[in-house]
């Protein structure tokens, strides 16, 4: 292995270990695509930034590797703070499926400012698959 | 004046600039603008407009305020006569006692909580066990240990003493006389059979009357906010000149402010504008000596407030179920919750020791250590992690904290 390489290696490792703050470009309401590129994910923007220490409502968007909005879809929201290792305070989850592959997200809630990831387990015919989001609250 | 004077001038107004700028530097009074975002979501004057309580519909009215006030000093509203809410709640002392555990007709388990900005919190309790301040009210009124009273007496209190004020707000009261003087579901033994012996029109007819006892005391404690304090005063003028005033905090507080913001990692739980996220964590805190029962915390609390007579979803709330979101999205399994505490406002904080949920921590100086230090929890996991501060940093922390006192 070249010293490059080695030295590419213990940055990435050190910096996973830290869970560094992803670049601006990371951030915000996608579209987001899946781990394993089954689906997109977009947020429907809030009317106000995201607050702390309120309960929040969000609408996502969940649309199939070929662009079709994904209706029926099973979705597990989940979030946490990767600088903090601490998840959520509540258990947000799917409460309205609107049609048109939109989903209600209610019970969110951030406890302080900062970066948060918002996850989403998807599960449908087209596989199972999870969304991140990073979050600036 | 020749050039060599110039010179000199010169040399030593270059000197008397650069000796004014490490005094700024010192003094620590240069913020970012990412940091001055977050003093300013500190400041008082940033807090909201009290939330609506739709679980009681006589939280905004006067009328409601001004009964619950005197319930809230009422000492007929105990089994021995003695006690009433401002016993523990002492209206000069941050509504609370300064004792490690709380003293009513007995000895709780537990610290007294300050009442001011209350209002904001979804969860009431050192576990949250409670969803209003109202159902929170109540709670006390039939311990064992703080009023020692049940239902049916305070029903009676309130048919003798205030009966005109009570049926302007929430109309006529039932016709007591049949009613046992003593009835609850407490652990009296006497007072516990008398209420079993009651046919359920007359319950619902004493829990109404102790429900309104509680909305109405709610009212009184909603209003109870926190006053600015030199910090506010600080974030303010920072913010709307521009430049951190010189004369409202000394350096060393505002070396403790930098802390608190940054390497004491203070605002994961104390932030916004009361000092708090009102949510529950496990910071270690050691166990009460006094205290022989294991406090789970929010372990018990959160499965508490599910099963809450007067909860939010109960039919004494007068919020439809559909809007009991705190409750419909509760978090009430996880090791998360073993021994998990609600992180308290520290506004005012240095003028109410004993610190932690058992009053564990005399002074704020051992408050501060803790978390330095961050030991092991007693049973789940504690959330700190060592923190490295100096004994001189230590002490600037603590310095900030006594600024965040009202005046």
């Amino acid at each position: 292995m070249k010293i490059a390489q080695i030295i590419a290696l213990l940055t990435l490792t050190t910096l996973s270990a830290c869970a560094s703050r992803p670049p601006a470009d990371q951030f915000g309401f996608g579209p987001r695509t899946s781990a394993q590129s089954r689906y997109t994910a977009t947020i429907a923007p809030p009317d106000q930034p995201l607050k702390p220490r309120r309960m929040l409502k969000l609408q996502v968007t969940i649309r199939d590797a070929a662009g079709q909005p994904v209706d029926g879809a099973k979705i597990d929201v989940d979030g946490g703070m990767p600088q903090h290792g601490h998840g959520l305070p509540t258990q947000p989850r799917v409460t309205r499926s609107l049609g048109q592959g939109r989903y209600e997200i209610d019970g969110l809630r951030f406890n302080m400012g900062g970066w948060w990831e918002l996850h989403l387990a998807v599960q449908s015919s087209a596989g199972t698959d999870r969304v991140t989001f990073n979050l600036q609250v | 004046m020749n050039g060599k004077r110039i010179a000199t001038a010169t040399a030593v107004a270059l000197l008397l600039a650069a000796a004014l700028t490490a005094v700024a530097a010192t003094r620590g009074d240069r913020w970012s603008d990412e940091q001055v975002e977050v003093l300013r979501g500190l400041s008082l004057s940033e807090l909201e407009p009290l939330p609506a309580d739709p679980t009681n519909r006589v939280a905004d009215d006067p009328r409601a305020a001004r009964l619950g006030e005197r319930l809230f000093f009422d000492t007929r509203l105990s089994a021995n006569g003695k006690v009433s809410c401002a016993t523990c709640h002492v209206p000069d002392r941050e509504f609370q006692d300064g004792t490690p555990l709380a003293q009513g007709v007995g000895t709780t388990d537990r610290r007294t909580m300050p009442v001011a900005g209350t209002a904001y919190s979804p969860f009431l309790f050192w576990d949250g066990r409670k969803d209003s301040q109202w159902a929170q009210a109540l709670g006390p009124l039939e311990s064992a240990v703080e009023h020692g009273g049940s239902r049916a007496q305070y029903a009676h209190t309130i048919a003798e003493h205030y009966r005109d004020d009570y049926e302007r707000l929430f109309g006529p009261l039932p016709d007591f006389a049949a009613i046992p003087r003593a009835a609850g579901p407490v652990p009296d033994p006497a007072a516990r059979t008398a209420w079993e012996a009651m046919p359920d029109e007359q319950r619902v007819a004493v829990t109404q009357v102790y429900v309104n006892i509680g909305k109405a005391i709610a009212a009184f404690e909603r209003r109870l906010q926190y006053a600015p304090s030199r910090f506010d005063r600080y974030v303010d003028a920072l913010v709307s000149s521009g430049t951190a005033p010189a004369d409202v905090l000394t350096p060393d507080e505002v070396a403790g402010l930098r802390l608190f913001i940054g390497k004491a990692n203070c605002t994961q739980c104390h932030n916004g504008p009361l000092f708090t996220n009102n949510e529950f964590h496990n910071t270690g805190v050691p166990a009460a000596p006094a205290v022989a029962k294991a406090d789970r915390g929010r372990a018990s609390g959160a499965k508490d407030v599910l099963a809450d007579e007067f909860n939010c979803r109960s039919r004494w709330s007068d919020a439809p179920a559909a809007q009991c979101s705190e409750l419909e999205f509760l978090v009430s399994e996880g090791h998360t919750l073993e021994r998990a505490f609600k992180v308290p406002s520290l506004r005012n904080v240095a003028d109410r020791p004993p610190y932690m949920h058992a009053g564990q921590l005399p002074s704020l100086e051992e408050v501060v250590a803790h978390y330095n230090g961050a030991p092991a929890a007693p049973a789940g996991h504690s959330e700190l992690k060592p923190l490295r501060l100096s004994a001189r940093e230590r002490q600037q922390l603590v310095s900030f904290l006594r600024a965040l006192s009202g005046v």
